[in-house]
């Protein structure tokens, strides 16, 4: 045998017990989670799920549940990760959330990817899922005349089962705690600003998953750790299968061909954007306290200049900053494509 | 009719269809349940001219389909002899013009038979690549289902040379497989005294469906207008577009009769085009062009992608580009130095955006000198370096429509070289051994600007290694520093014919070079130190013989 040859296998032997590895972990945290509500034997075959860990988003939740069921979505999966806000009770309210709870270490559950993939392994087999944070709001080509499940059943008849999508931060014109946002507002009422295009691409070995950075996080807080800037690739919408785990975050997948959500020979499939409504007025105050919290980043420490500097209540917004239109500016920008979607 | 899935959409088109005065027949896939098919039978019992044929078992590529056609155009032409025309659709055809509008087209055109119909010689279309083998070939497997042992047979076929005989008397024409054909032609077909050879041969041609009408008709029909009366695209892999609420007023546009394929949820077009209530008369000939260029326009836009874009679902390998940067842009390497204020002469002479060193050590020289530049890119050195090639075409694609120019130069990060030489979009004017001249302008100590010399031409021998290299793409144009001052006419013409559009102003005041009396004696001690400036070219130790600041130097006219 070539020694190519014995490296390939030696590769997807290696990803496949890591897959492996992910799974049973999984199935092993499912002990930290008490189920609150369950509604799952409303779900009906073929429905598009949504999945999420939350902690304290009494502020989004409200709107991020209008948003989603709007385009389609009629079952959400949360796992609450503690809130002291009120989110559990307003979520257990709501007729189509089944939700878990657990006080358990968000960091040692991987950021919450292993409490959401015992909820994918369960319930998600077959379906296509939605994996996303209380802040990110899923955008699509065409996703004003056509729904999600015209996306999937588009992505199904070209044989993919996942969808690429870039986060793009959000942010208010001044200082971002001086904003007025009541829960339940829409976050797009304030947070309309972003950057255009200052994002890098890099493709990482072996699991070949993009490696996108760049945004405004980066221009204002991590110009000199451009390394621990924020990772702006994420795959949400996965034709979900009880053998698929993420990896990072939503970030990248194994098995590896759920990363191909790009291509390489100038063939574009469609790709979305999530807009990150990260920067509400109440960032200020959260980031004092995540700081503290140090469940947020493998190395929290060296994070710390970063929450300082949130807590100091910037102002993102630049002269070159762009005001958020709609899908088709950000195609025009070409931070998504319809690709062959038209 | 052929139907086999989503039986509501399908009970509402041939409701339509026959509430418009065209008797039905639908074939209903065995695959669908007895239940469900009942159920859609009592749907359409109210309908007096709807038929139902025998259910076969359909799959895709195979002969079942056109077995499944044949039975129902029997039982057409058999239970309603009145019928002139008959119009093969399917399920997910939805009629664009009112029914009326249809017969009565067909009424003025009796005797033509609608079916594209073309020969495989001829016409490249086919995906995949089996066009004539189709023909020649034997296909038991499915390619659907069993595509590797399809692949593999048809390897082992090529290997053995094996082919079928073609029937005498047929050639084998291909097209879509969707048609109108007259009842004479379709029963000439059907009632041939050949057709158990035909189709026992066409049992086994690969997607018979589109070649045993478009075949036979040849044979038998007098008048053949190759071109189907329904609208359908496909993408690149062969798959056909489908059409969704948003493509109303494309298909309102279109004139055509019939469009395929429409996504089973898109209510709005269902209700649109279906509505009895519809009155708006088009009398125009169906024109599919205007549907084609949009969708040809979108096949290429997913083929090759946009040019100089790198996205979340865009990230071509090098050579698979189509194009490295999004637009034109131009690189000066060496004028700033030499000249004074040149950036602010260029930028009121030009119309372009004229950067500074926007690779410079200190932070990126934006027009403007700005802290972010358009996209909201960074002035931070750091941030620009860590990935330069990236910064570089996110430049060029977030400022599409003004032609960018910046200065380079051996002072500057290098890294963007090979992406510069290979990309067609460039063009790169440098002056060799310009950076001399800063130096000579220097106050530093003489061991020190030899060392910063050898260094700088170090760096622009590499650089020039690139753009000379036979993978460049880029047009460069290189000239050595005496080369420039000794006649600086053509190349400043150059640079403003680059840049400039001609006709926009005439440039009245030339760039001021700064003074260069003395500089070939420095260049002389570099030499003598053992640091030979070869970049520069043959500066003369006396300086160059050029008219002196007090006669105004003539302005280039551009015109």
């Amino acid at each position: 045998m070539s020694k190519g040859l014995i490296n390939t296998l030696r590769t997807a032997l290696r990803l496949r017990l890591k897959r492996q590895k992910f799974i049973v972990r999984a199935l092993w945290k499912r002990r930290e989670l008490q189920a609150v509500v369950d509604r799952t034997a409303q779900i009906k075959r073929d429905e598009i799920l949504v999945f999420g860990t939350i902690r304290n988003e009494i502020g989004r939740l409200p709107h991020f549940l209008s948003y989603y069921r709007a385009l389609g979505i009629r079952h959400f999966l949360f796992v609450d990760n503690g809130s002291d806000d009120g989110s559990r009770a307003f979520l257990a309210d709501q007729p189509d959330v089944s939700l878990w709870t657990t006080s358990a270490s968000y960091k040692r559950s991987r950021y919450g990817v292993d409490w959401v993939m015992w909820l994918l392994w369960k319930y998600g087999h077959g379906h296509w899922t939605l994996t996303l944070d209380a802040d990110e709001l899923l955008v699509f080509p065409h996703n004003e005349s056509r729904s999600l499940r015209d996306l999937t059943n588009h992505l199904e008849s070209t044989a993919r089962r996942s969808f690429g999508a870039v986060m793009i931060d959000l942010y208010p014109k001044g200082p971002v705690s001086d904003q007025t946002f009541q829960s339940g507002d829409d976050p797009l009422s304030i947070l309309k600003w972003y950057d255009g295009d200052n994002i890098r691409y890099q493709k990482q070995m072996p699991m070949e998953n993009y490696w996108i950075q760049g945004g405004v996080r980066e221009r204002v807080f991590f110009a000199d750790e451009l390394r621990r800037s924020p990772t702006l690739n994420k795959i949400p919408l996965v034709k979900w299968s009880r053998r698929f785990a993420f990896v990072n975050s939503t970030h990248s997948m194994l098995p590896k061909r759920l990363n191909r959500v790009y291509d390489h020979n100038g063939n574009t499939p469609p790709s979305g954007a999530l807009l990150h409504t990260k920067f509400l007025p109440e960032i200020t105050r959260k980031s004092v306290e995540e700081k503290h919290r140090k469940e947020h980043f493998a190395n929290s420490v060296l994070y710390e200049r970063y929450y300082d500097a949130l807590a100091e209540n910037p102002d993102l917004w630049c002269e070159t900053s762009v005001k958020y239109e709609g899908w088709e500016q950000l195609e025009n920008l070409g931070l998504l494509s319809r690709g062959d979607w038209d | 009719m052929m139907v086999h899935t989503d039986l509501h959409r399908a009970a509402q088109l041939a409701r339509h269809w026959s509430e418009g005065g065209c008797p039905v027949v639908l074939h209903v896939d065995q695959k669908v349940p007895n239940k469900r098919f009942d159920k859609f039978k009592r749907e359409l019992e109210d309908l007096p001219d709807i038929r139902f044929c025998k259910r076969r078992h359909c799959e895709w590529g195979k002969w079942s389909l056109v077995a499944a056609s044949q039975d129902a155009s029997e039982l057409m032409l058999e239970t309603f002899p009145s019928v002139q025309h008959v119009y093969l659709a399917s399920g997910a055809c939805l009629p664009l013009r009112p029914v009326r509008e249809l017969v009565e087209y067909l009424e003025k055109r009796p005797k033509t038979d609608f079916i594209e119909s073309a020969t495989i010689r001829d016409v490249p279309w086919t995906v995949g690549g089996l066009d004539m083998e189709r023909f020649t070939l034997r296909f038991p497997f499915s390619w659907k289902t069993q595509r590797r042992l399809f692949d593999r047979y048809v390897r082992l076929q090529r290997r053995l040379k094996f082919r079928r005989k073609i029937p005498d008397g047929i050639t084998p024409h291909m097209g879509s497989q969707w048609w109108c054909l007259t009842r004479q032609t379709l029963s000439a077909i059907l009632e041939g005294p050949e057709r158990e050879k035909y189709d026992a041969y066409f049992k086994r041609v690969w997607i018979p469906d589109e070649s045993y009408y478009q075949t036979l008709a040849r044979c038998f029909s007098v008048n053949i207008e190759s071109r189907s009366l329904t609208l359908s695209k496909f993408d690149l892999m062969g798959k056909p577009h489908i059409f969704y609420d948003d493509h109303l007023p494309l298909l309102k546009r279109s004139d055509c009769f019939v469009a395929r394929k429409v996504w089973v949820n898109a209510d709005k077009l269902y209700d649109k085009f279906l509505s009895k209530e519809r009155i708006e008369e088009c009398r125009s000939e169906p024109d599919p062009a205007k549907i084609d260029r949009i969708f040809s326009q979108a096949v290429m836009r997913r083929k090759v992608g946009r040019p100089g874009l790198v996205n979340q679902c865009r990230f071509p390998r090098e050579g698979s580009e189509h194009g490295l940067s999004a637009a034109p842009y131009t690189v000066l390497e060496g004028f700033s130095d030499l000249f004074v204020d040149f950036e602010d002469w260029l930028e009121k002479s030009t119309t372009a955006c004229i950067h500074g060193h926007i690779f410079d050590k200190e932070r990126a020289q934006f027009a403007g000198r700005g802290k972010v530049f358009a996209g909201c890119l960074s002035d931070d050195p750091v941030l620009r370096d860590y990935a330069p090639t990236d910064f570089l075409r996110n430049l060029i694609w977030n400022t599409r429509g003004e032609k960018q120019v910046f200065q380079f130069g051996p002072r500057d990060t290098q890294d963007t070289s090979w992406f510069m030489a290979k990309d067609v979009n460039a063009s790169i004017i440098v002056v060799t051994g310009a950076w001399a001249v800063p130096l000579f302008h220097s106050n530093r100590s003489f061991s020190e600007i030899r060392e910063i010399a050898a260094e700088q031409q170090r760096i622009e021998s590499d650089h020039v290694d690139i753009l000379r290299s036979y993978y460049a793409k880029a047009r460069v144009q290189i000239y050595t520093l005496a080369e420039f001052v000794q006649s600086p006419t053509e190349p400043m013409q150059r640079v403003i014919d680059e840049i400039g559009p001609r006709t926009m102003r005439r440039i009245t005041e030339a760039p001021r070079m700064v003074d260069l009396t003395g500089f070939g004696k420095f260049l002389q001690n570099l030499k003598n130190q053992g640091m030979h400036p070869y970049l520069v070219g043959d500066f003369p130790i006396e300086g160059i013989e050029r008219p002196g600041p007090k006669r105004p130097r003539k302005p280039y006219l551009v015109n």
